[in-house]
């Protein structure tokens, strides 16, 4: 009966359910490149679910709405920002607490949001390549965001090796002290890393309430956050593994229930914690080899204070 | 010993305080957000009910979003040390935590929805018969489907989830015997984005009817996403209206009304006639309500289901009356015989035509 599950539905509803986690992991990995731990995505994510299905439904554009989770997201991270960099709180606190306060805000701003319904957004039509049998379906009849989220996983892999501002915004994650006494402006590098990491947040966020679910529902982020920031970890930093785990954890998770619902012979208590499993698996054994550039960021989490 | 000491100390300047006119604190703890649309919703409606009905007399506290596990132990120990009189735990994956704290607290009323261990006489549990519920929507369920599929998005296979399960398919196979259920489970309450998934990839497997025992409105927008592209998916809204998505996809819903029983049971506390109970209403007791059912349903099938709830209601129908069979072919119900509560209240096995394992 597996059979019965049509693979082009399957790959395009696999990058619709990964797409928000990955931006968010993308965004995270390049804060923490900088040297940041910022434990808020959580509160990002929902901060720009909100803020973009209110800005969605009451202009009527659903651009309107991303950008401005985009904005909201990438606001709520300056906050942490601030704390952090200018005033110096601890990271891991700062970041715990940005998640409570997005969830709560979040909370307050839909209260009267809930059940509206936005407006949708629009499948991209190539010509002649969406009307491709099984690969139009699967890989070319989807919303621009989950093309950008692709173009944004070479765009950072981009920036982080092969530019110079990226070769500073590792210096700075890797010896702050270091890229300080070259002169380096190490606290507007991180602020700067910051705010893009919110603004993906957001951006993941607001794809939730306004492509994946899509409406407004208290607690809508329901922990994609934390899976974000896992996957930073477990794809040691580098944005090519962020893609592959996010795939695969948004991957599997759309392809256990598809599997049940075809109704596959296979333990239900497997499959559902299969999408753990598998991720985690993965991308353990794809970062055993030894590479010094896996590791994490050496400054990663440490507070710096430009005391000379 | 420090803190016990404490509590002692807390407990009795609370005793003669409470004897006086100081308001009654009621507490309540929910698995989801108030704004979840769905069945955290509906408890909450039900506080505000007490606070309506009672006025001054009394205080109600509430925590939003509590895991089922530890954490739940700390949130109902922490409300029990603020003076809690009475707290309500509403999820079934508090019932061991509650059944704890209640040993430490043995002057505080808790009362546990949908589960079964009273294990300290200052625990009652209350639930209410969602299958009466369930029996209506799987009998319009069987007539709306035309591809004979219906889809159940299922939470944990606990015996409150598998009883909706086993009543839907049985009146919605009596009036179409072709019906099959198809079962997927997503192990949360809440999760938005995964509900949507399920429903998705239950629609993808042409399934046109949806039914879901989660507690958010993501599968009911997910099916009406499925219809302005052209599809015909019809859903019904659980344990809150969810009449945002009326006319379609949402035909009808099952209302958990919980404002009667949280009366009631306050009034004991304040009366001090509060005894440990098992209470189980349905739609008799006005517990179970089934929400309006729209003009996408024929109107033949609406007479149907309305007789139904009728029946229920003056109890002289039971949605599980033989002859019934399990799935593994073995008699459960002999003609004419009606099961019983604890049977209900343990079930564990599908009935006979449908063709799945229930996951332990």
């Amino acid at each position: 009966m597996i059979g019965s599950i049509d693979p082009a539905l399957l790959i395009a509803s696999l990058m619709v359910a990964s797409t928000p986690i990955l931006l968010a992991a993308l965004g995270e990995l390049v804060v923490e490149k900088a040297g940041v731990l910022n434990l808020g995505v959580e509160g990002m994510m929902i901060g720009g679910a909100v803020v973009g299905f209110i800005a969605a439904a009451t202009s009527g554009s659903v651009w309107l709405g991303f950008l401005a989770a985009i904005l909201g997201g990438a606001g709520l991270a300056l906050i942490f920002g601030v704390l952090t960099q200018v005033f110096l709180s601890n990271q891991v606190a700062t970041g715990l607490a940005l998640t409570l306060f997005g969830l709560g805000l979040a909370s307050l701003l839909g209260q009267s949001w809930v059940g509206i319904k936005g407006p949708g957004v629009d499948r991209l039509d190539v010509p002649i390549l969406s009307d491709l049998p099984g690969v139009g379906v699967a890989l070319f009849r989807h919303d621009p965001i989950v093309y950008l989220s692709l173009a944004l996983v070479v765009g950072v892999w981009l920036f982080l090796n092969r530019s110079r501002a990226g070769l500073v915004l590792r210096a700075v994650g890797e010896s702050a002290e270091a890229a300080h006494a070259l002169g380096y402006p190490v606290r507007a590098v991180r602020l700067a890393a910051i705010a893009f990491g919110g603004a993906c947040a957001g951006l993941g966020g607001a794809y939730l309430s306004l492509v994946r679910v899509p409406q407004w529902t208290d607690g809508l982020t329901a922990g994609a956050g934390w899976i974000a920031l896992a996957i930073v970890v477990f794809a040691s930093w580098r944005p090519e593994r962020a893609l592959v785990g996010a795939y695969l954890f948004g991957g599997i998770s759309v392809l256990q229930l598809n599997l049940q619902a075809a109704g596959a012979d296979i333990p239900v208590e497997l499959l559902s914690a299969s999408p753990y499993l598998v991720t985690i698996l993965v991308l353990v054994l794809i970062s055993r080899r030894r590479e010094r550039g896996g590791d994490a960021p050496a400054d990663l989490a440490k507070p710096f204070h430009a005391s000379a | 010993m420090k803190l016990k000491a404490l509590l002692a100390a807390t407990l009795l300047a609370a005793a003669p305080a409470l004897a006086q006119d100081d308001p009654v604190k009621v507490g309540f703890v929910y698995v989801g957000p108030i704004g979840d649309g769905g069945w955290t919703y509906q408890h909450d409606q039900g506080r505000l009910a007490v606070e309506e009905h009672f006025g001054d007399a009394v205080e109600t506290v509430y925590q939003e979003s509590v895991p089922e596990g530890a954490d739940a132990e700390r949130v109902i120990t922490q409300m029990a040390l603020q003076g809690a009189d009475i707290i309500f735990t509403t999820s079934f994956g508090y019932m061991d935590a509650t059944n704890a704290v209640a040993a430490q607290f043995p002057d505080v009323k808790f009362e546990h929805a949908t589960g079964y261990k009273r294990e300290h006489p200052n625990v009652s549990t209350y639930d209410a018969r969602f299958y009466e519920g369930r029996a209506v929507i799987g009998t319009i369920a069987g007539h709306l489907t035309e591809t004979d599929q219906i889809g159940y998005i299922a939470s944990f296979p606990i015996p409150e989830v598998i009883q909706g399960i086993n009543s839907s398919f049985l009146h919605a196979q009596k009036v179409n015997p072709d019906v099959e259920m198809n079962v997927v489970w997503v192990y949360t309450w809440f999760d938005p984005a995964k509900e949507a998934d399920a429903a998705k990839a239950l629609i993808d497997q042409g399934v046109d009817v949806i039914l879901q025992h989660t507690d958010s409105t993501a599968p009911q927008a997910a099916a009406a996403e499925a219809n302005e592209n052209g599809g015909r998916v019809f859903t019904f809204g659980q344990a809150s209206d969810m009449a945002e998505f009326k006319p379609t996809p949402r035909v009808a819903s099952i209302i958990d009304e919980w404002s009667p029983y949280y009366i009631e049971r306050v009034q004991a506390v304040i009366d001090g006639t509060w005894e440990q109970a098992a209470h189980w209403g349905g739609m008799p007791e006005g517990e179970v309500v089934i929400g309006e059912i729209t003009d996408a349903v024929p109107a033949e099938v609406k007479a149907e289901a309305e007789a139904m709830i009728e029946a229920i209601t003056a109890g002289e129908y039971h949605p599980f009356t033989g002859p019934i069979d399990k799935a593994d072919g073995s008699v459960w119900l002999e003609d004419g015989e009606v099961a019983d509560d604890g049977a209900l209240a343990s079930m564990d096995f599908y009935v006979e035509g449908i063709d799945a394992e229930i996951p332990n």
